[in-house]
């Protein structure tokens, strides 16, 4: 199985719900989910995160529709580090 | 989520709390000057049979109930639907299914419910010892001046709300709003 254990996001959300919350949301994911948010720009309505989560197997459609529940929206994938493990491993 | 952990969420990312505190407050203090007009009415205009006074104030609280409700749910609906256009198009995003959109939905029946039930609560409650007398229950005071105290307890009891919103003596608060009270039943007094 190909697992995904660390992507890199560029995401642009809202104001509210805050970095925290917004971070605290997408690592409610999964049990073992790891997320570290850096806020990159600041507008007068939104703002620009780098968002670098990482976990044994990251549910990509889960995150991303995390994100979009919160009102965020996904500008791009910046990095992504995979890996092919046996089943169950 | 749970319903209630929902709700604050929804509040929160809004930034509606301080409003339905402020409306709680506000109609709460409308719903108590009301009840206690009525009263003093009564008190200074002769004798009337508890059951006219008791239905002029349920009157009143039903009135103010749905005004509350309905004027607040058509003001929020139309400040979330300005808030959400501008953070749609800030996005350049439909946010209909976000949790903003949910929000667009429950916060203005959320403000409303308070704005409405702030009043009515606050009137049911200054209407309790008519109610106590109607129904054979002896009071330490006539029903009616009992239930001028209750308005000016619940008045007093929403200053010392504000006061603790605020940081402030909650003893201060409380007095001035009962001033206020006060005020409010010289003017009916000397006028009515």
């Amino acid at each position: 199985m190909v697992a995904v254990k660390r992507m890199v996001l560029d995401v642009l959300k809202p104001h509210q719900p805050n970095a925290l919350d917004f971070s605290r949301t997408i690592a409610a994911v999964g049990d073992d989910y790891r997320v570290r948010l850096t806020v990159i720009e600041v507008d007068e309505n939104t703002e620009t995160l780098q968002m670098v989560v990482e976990s044994r197997a990251i549910d990509f459609e889960a995150v991303l529709s995390s994100i979009n529940a919160m009102g965020g929206s996904l500008h791009s994938i910046d990095e992504v580090e995979v890996q092919n493990q046996p089943d169950g491993g | 989520m749970n319903l209630v952990r929902r709700a604050a969420f929804l509040l929160h990312i809004t930034h509606t709390h301080g409003i339905v505190r402020r409306y709680f407050v506000v109609n709460g203090f409308d719903g108590a000057l009301t009840m206690l007009g009525i009263v003093m009415g009564f008190v200074i205009g002769g004798p009337a049979s508890l059951h006219v006074v008791i239905s002029a104030c349920l009157g009143a609280a039903i009135a103010l109930g749905v005004s509350g409700v309905s004027s607040a749910y058509v003001s929020e609906s139309a400040e979330r639907q300005r808030a959400l256009v501008e953070l749609e198009e800030a996005m350049v995003k439909d946010l209909r299914d976000s949790y903003h959109g949910e929000a667009l939905r429950w916060v203005p029946m959320l403000i409303a419910l308070v704005n409405g039930a702030a009043p009515l609560c606050i009137s049911l409650l200054i209407i309790t010892p008519l109610w106590l007398a109607s129904a054979g229950v002896s009071l330490p005071l006539p029903p009616l001046y009992a239930a001028i105290a209750v308005a000016l307890l619940s008045v007093f009891l929403l200053g010392a709300f504000l006061g603790r919103v605020a940081g402030i003596s909650w003893l201060h608060s409380g007095l001035r709003t009962l001033l206020i009270a006060l005020a409010t039943a010289a003017l009916i007094y000397l006028f009515a």
